[in-house]
């Protein structure tokens, strides 16, 4: 029993993220009122680009080759700590709350540092403002993990994440609201969604994460691709754990509820996608801002 | 019943935050209204039911959330006011300057000698929290559209403290202050209009010293 839910978690968190970007991407044709790709689209995309020759600029060093590599691997460790639904994660121990957030940062070094390596000075611009918001936004995930861990009492992701429940719902609902608010922040920020950043925009002034991996060809963008979707999968996740009450004892219907709530999440951020514009550049920090100070509300409204 | 309290209070702290950090006075005007709004439905829930409250909530909800909002719109409308607001802190300084009063209301609520029937409510900080918020949005802005919106703030704060003294404190109390405050607005009203005819811009940062006007 125990095996076959490793064996499951490890398969969702390997096949499914790019399915979600399917599902954003449908959801924001069906606003703008058109077909749109069919829900496999981006698996077709990373297999194109697999099946493609790479090409390296000679500026370039063993840093840019890594960093793919580095960033999906490190995506992918987090992934293993994070609980799906009602079940824990294969590795969990305590402190390793701080582990998945550093392994997330590590994958974000080396993209950064990827895009330094290439000499060019639009990709230093992209990994300037990316550095810059994630250290922004990392300060929220902190003083949420530090409020999560108050209110369960644990101090590893298992037991802090699979907390919530309709009970804790109803003792600390406001402090769990605003966490929800200022995690759904950093979710779009992190993974470079609109209003934050528009992954489909080709305008190097306005790019973000996509500047930084321009550079990148073939294969290696490829994993790029699928670690953004790991990421976005491992932090919806995470969001969903943080707030879902996932109680029921059924394993089977456990697994579908999650992976349920996951479409569901994935079509809520296609709606904001499709009814939000872009924040001008100014504003970002701003709102990283606004999401640190939820977070810290729900802190002061724990702590007391 | 205090948990749905709990939460409308959390609600109007948000807006507090957001009125600080928004850029729109058109926006502020309506976030404002809706916390006039959420405030004055609140008597509904924490007292028992009775007919006079519905009669001042009625009143509350129509001056906070429907008259004053409305003369302020009418106010920028006729200014031709688009600019933003500019505060002398910054957006984030501001926001960071709410927050940091919240913080410090809470601490300053918990040390307060209050009924130990008030002593867990979020009452008393969301009221220091707020007052403290139009202190700051009174004090950072340059125009004057923007300190009447610090105004209300203030005295929606003082209106959430008197939530916990409507045994005491008669309604009537609260209702002569809403004359006063919707008195206040229409004035500030009638100002800003003068001020925008006699000297082209309503910043009164730009009005510290005397001289005659021909």
């Amino acid at each position: 029993m125990k095996v076959a839910d490793i064996l499951i978690h490890l398969m969702l968190v390997i096949l499914m993220p790019p399915l979600m970007l399917g599902v954003i991407n449908r959801t924001k044709a069906l606003f703008a009122g058109r077909t749109g790709a069919p829900f496999l689209q981006p698996y077709y995309d990373l297999f194109r680009l697999l099946a493609k020759g790479t090409v390296f600029s000679r500026t370039t060093t063993w840093v840019f080759r890594a960093g793919p590599i580095v960033t999906l691997a490190a995506t992918l460790a987090a992934s293993l700590l994070i609980p799906l639904g009602n079940h824990l994660p294969p590795i969990s121990f305590n402190g390793d709350m701080i582990l998945f957030v550093y392994l997330l940062v590590l994958g974000r070094f080396f993209t950064t540092i990827a895009a330094l390596d290439t000499g060019s000075s639009f990709e230093g611009m992209g990994a300037s403002r990316e550095v810059t918001f994630s250290c922004l936004a990392e300060p929220v995930v902190f003083i949420a993990l530090m409020t999560l861990s108050r209110l369960s009492g644990s101090l590893s992701l298992s037991g802090i994440l699979t907390h919530s429940s309709i009970a804790l719902w109803r003792t600390s609902g406001a402090a769990l609201i605003l966490l929800a608010g200022g995690l759904f922040i950093v979710l779009l920020a992190e993974n470079s969604r609109i209003p934050f950043d528009d992954p489909t925009t080709h305008l190097e002034l306005t790019m973000i994460h996509e500047v930084m991996v321009l550079d990148h060809s073939g294969p290696g963008l490829s994993m790029v691709l699928y670690g953004a979707a790991v990421k976005l999968y491992v932090l919806g996740a995470f969001f969903l754990q943080v707030l879902l009450p996932f109680r029921v004892a059924d394993p089977l219907l456990g697994w579908l509820l999650f992976i349920g709530s996951m479409f569901f999440l994935a079509g809520m951020i296609g709606v904001v996608e499709s009814v939000m514009a872009r924040l001008r550049l100014p504003r970002v920090p701003q709102m990283l801002l606004s999401a640190c100070i939820l977070s810290a509300f729900a802190m002061i409204l724990v702590l007391r | 019943m205090n948990s749905a309290v709990d939460q409308l209070l959390i609600i109007v702290l948000l807006i507090n935050i957001f009125i600080l950090g928004t850029h729109r006075p058109r926006v502020a005007i309506r976030a404002i209204a809706t916390q006039g709004i959420i405030l004055g439905l609140m008597p509904l829930l924490i007292h028992p039911f009775q007919i006079h409250i519905l009669v001042i909530t009625g009143f509350v909800v129509l001056a906070k959330g429907i008259l004053i909002p409305w003369l302020l719109y009418g106010a920028v409308q006729r200014v031709g006011f688009h600019e933003q607001m500019q505060p002398l802190l910054g957006y984030s300084g501001n926001i960071i300057a709410g927050a940091l009063a919240t913080v410090l209301a809470f601490i300053f609520a918990a040390r307060l000698p209050l009924a130990a029937m008030h002593q867990g409510l979020l009452i008393a900080p969301a009221a220091m929290a707020t007052i403290l918020a139009g202190f700051i949005a009174l004090g950072s802005r340059r125009k004057a559209i923007n300190q009447v919106l610090g105004y209300l703030l203030l005295e929606n704060g003082i209106f959430i403290f008197g939530l916990l003294l409507t045994r005491s404190m008669p309604f009537m109390v609260e209702a002569g202050a809403l004359l006063d405050l919707i008195a206040g607005i229409f004035v500030m009203g009638i100002i800003i209009n003068q001020i925008s005819r006699e000297f082209s811009s309503i910043d009164t940062s730009r009005m510290n010293t005397l001289r005659e006007v021909d």
